[in-house]
């Protein structure tokens, strides 16, 4: 399994862990390190808020003529192999994206998509940290009043502080 | 090319996901109908309209539930209901949205200083804590509005001066 993320995940995922900052294409990367097939699977997990593609940022973030920029399931669709399945749980918006929907059709892909099942996971994840083998508690970063909700809202969106997840503290939960 | 852990089986949890007993994902594996009970399904009671709700012209009810505290009114409620009038594969039906709900800014800020409440928009976007773990972000933020302010303010001066001269015939 590969994952062009931060080093995050290598220690979560236990998985080999790239920052596609540090490389040129990350599509021909993938290519490169499966022997020019391409990845069997590729998950889309980035969503509206890709970085890594002037194009899509431009369009996607800022000026917001497509719903988010679709960097990341534009390199997934181009990196997997043919007849392999792309898989999308990154959140885009209900408008339209620049995706290469053509490279689909053509490589035979399946695509697949949801948002979380939550109500019928969570019995099975709440198993996993009874277990041990995740520890949510070690992503939160920042535990903040609920008062201070505007600047709480800051850190997590603009990625401060390297913020990953934020519990905040109801002024009930402090008495 | 770097490989971290080649025997997979010290990944804690490793396969703890392949047990068919517990595959929550796939549940159609183990359908016995007590989800929907497809046809005996009786529909639970549904929420009352007590404001009033805009409907998809994609469905021929009202959802099964729906917020009630902020029903559509002004300008932006009205551009909202004009925006329902698409169904949502049409842009008439988004554009309008996103439309009314910077309107929708606009009316709150409005309805703030009609009620004597000046909104800090420095607390409300929380530039403290921008400014608190990236004052660069910051500066570069106020340095591009205050060019972009000076350029428009240029452009409009310069202009009125060509329009003056014009005016009075020069």
């Amino acid at each position: 399994m590969w994952s062009i993320d931060w080093n995050l995940q290598r220690k979560f995922a236990f998985c080999e862990a790239y920052n596609f900052k540090s490389m040129k294409d990350p599509v021909l990367f993938l290519k490169k390190t499966t022997d020019w097939f391409g990845a069997d699977v590729c998950i889309d997990a980035v969503g509206c808020e890709a970085e890594g593609s002037p194009l899509q940022t431009i369009t996607g973030r800022k000026l917001m003529m497509q719903a988010g920029s679709a960097t990341a399931l534009h390199w997934a669709i181009n990196s997997v192999k043919k007849g392999g399945i792309v898989s999308v749980v990154g959140v885009y918006g209900p408008t339209d994206n620049l995706v290469p929907i053509g490279n689909v059709v053509n490589k035979g892909l399946t695509i697949r998509a949801n948002q979380t099942s939550v109500k019928r996971l969570l019995p099975k994840l709440i198993g996993h940290i009874e277990a041990g083998h995740i520890s949510p508690k070690e992503i939160i970063t920042h535990h903040i009043p609920l008062e201070e909700i505007s600047d709480a809202y800051r850190i997590f969106s603009d990625k401060l502080d390297n913020c990953i997840k934020t519990v905040l503290i109801p002024p009930s939960a402090r008495k | 090319m770097e490989n971290t852990n080649l025997n997979y089986k010290n990944i804690p949890g490793w396969n703890s996901d392949a047990d068919p007993e517990n595959e929550p994902t796939y549940p159609m594996k183990k359908y016995t109908g007590d989800d929907h009970a497809r046809l005996n399904w009786k529909r639970p009671p549904l929420q009352t309209p007590t404001t009033e709700i805009l409907k998809s012209i994609e469905r021929p009810n009202l959802s099964a539930t729906f917020g009630t505290p902020v029903p559509p009114s002004g300008l932006s409620g009205m551009i909202r209901r004009f925006a329902f009038k698409f169904d949502e594969s049409e842009y008439g039906h988004w554009l309008n949205l996103l439309l009314a709900d910077r309107v929708n800014v606009v009316e709150g800020v409005i309805d703030d200083l009609l009620h004597g409440h000046v909104p800090n928009c420095f607390a409300e976007e929380g530039w403290k804590a921008e400014w608190k773990y990236n004052k660069k972000n910051v500066v570069k933020k106020v340095v591009k509005v205050a060019l972009l302010t000076a350029a428009v303010v240029f452009l409009f001066t310069k202009n009125k001066e060509k329009k003056s001269k014009n005016i009075f015939g020069f």
